[in-house]
């Protein structure tokens, strides 16, 4: 079970303004080259893609490699137009799937 | 006979002093915190930034998860931890009123899920019960740290100190050696901390993961090229408790972040 932060900005946002979202998930990012104690191989686990929604659309997506650390911390900036909700998707390997949703509020410039 | 008596005296006192010589004054007492870089220490205060948190956020849903049909969750008992379990952190390991056994924090969580749930208690270093430790250690963040000393644990307290200044390993070093007389200076590229305790379970970017006290022993103990207790082992929560004497009246900055 993943655990996911999504931070949207504390003061009031009006139309039109640049804004930054933040979001982290709890994941291991276990990148596939370690090995255990053993010698055996710990195999690749690692999030592919994060992306996210903006009323529907698209705004921001993004791919993962091996070499990014675990717990993943993504920043990204987005006009606000209208209030509306946001879609936080990540996926990765053995099937990972992990959903936020969160509601901008926007006012009228 | 009495004047041997005495010159025994007299050396005991000298010896005390000379064990006791590398004390850290409390005015001098640094933390993790204090002693790691700017970037460390921003995204430590920073609750957004501190993966940390991530198991905070865990732990508060296992604490209100029902373990069952008819069992309690932690908060059916407890209530509200941000009231019930303030403190607790900061004055634990403790001592069992009827079993008189010494407890720290996730020993104790595991004995309330096996008594008191009635389920089989998370393993040490699962991700549950290190979620469970750090929402809890949360609910102390900024208290002082109390003196086991205090509490009547003088036994578990003089230990704890015989461990902490007893060589082991093939290294042959003692705790003392490098946490009270070398801290501060540099070991394989890092500093050596003081060895206070104020910030578990935390975050350490070594591990890509949250840790427990426990596990920072384990990681001291292989390093000086010792076989480190088992987990759990009544050893550890001695040192532990040393520690904290050590450490008493330091803040509590759990869950901490640590390079």
């Amino acid at each position: 079970m993943a655990t996911a932060m999504i931070l949207l900005p504390r003061s009031a946002i009006r139309a039109g303004d640049l804004i930054t979202l933040k979001a982290m998930i709890s994941h291991p990012m276990e990148t596939g080259f370690r090995r255990t104690e053993t010698g055996g191989e710990i195999p690749r686990n690692i999030i592919r893609q994060f992306s996210c929604r903006y009323m529907g659309e698209l705004v921001f997506s993004c791919d993962f490699h091996p070499a990014i650390a675990a717990n993943p911390f993504l920043a990204f900036p987005l006009v606000a137009t209208r209030t509306g909700p946001l879609e936080f998707v990540w996926r990765g390997d053995n099937g990972f799937l992990h959903r936020e949703q969160a509601m901008l509020q926007v006012s009228a410039s | 006979m009495i004047r041997r008596a005495g010159r025994a005296l007299v050396l005991l006192a000298v010896l005390a002093g000379a064990l006791n010589a590398d004390e850290i004054p409390p005015g001098e007492r640094l933390s993790g915190y204090d002693m790691m870089g700017a970037e460390a220490q921003a995204m430590q205060r920073d609750d957004f930034a501190n993966p940390a948190m991530l198991a905070v956020k865990e732990g508060e849903a296992l604490w209100h998860a029902v373990p069952g049909e008819g069992r309690p969750s932690c908060a059916g008992c407890h209530g509200d931890a941000a009231a019930s379990m303030k403190g607790v952190a900061a004055r634990y390991p403790a001592r069992d009123v009827p079993s008189g056994r010494l407890f720290d924090l996730p020993g104790r969580i595991q004995a309330c899920q096996n008594g008191r749930q009635g389920i089989a208690p998370q393993p040490r270093e699962s991700t549950g019960l290190l979620a469970l430790e750090a929402y809890l250690a949360l609910q102390s963040r900024g208290m002082p740290l109390a003196s086991p000393r205090a509490r009547g644990l003088d036994d578990a307290v003089q230990r704890g100190e015989g461990l902490y200044r007893q060589r082991f390993g093939q290294l042959d070093l003692s705790c003392a050696q490098c946490h009270s007389q070398n801290w501060g200076r540099s070991l394989a590229g890092t500093r050596i901390p003081q060895a206070h305790p104020t910030g578990y379970p935390l975050f350490r970017m070594e591990w890509q993961a949250v840790g427990s006290l426990q596990r920072r022993f384990r990681n001291c103990m292989t390093g000086i090229r010792a076989e480190p207790f088992p987990p759990g082992a009544p050893e550890w929560i001695d040192l532990e408790i040393y520690l904290k004497e050590r450490a008493a009246g330091m803040r509590v900055d759990a869950p901490a972040v640590r390079p």
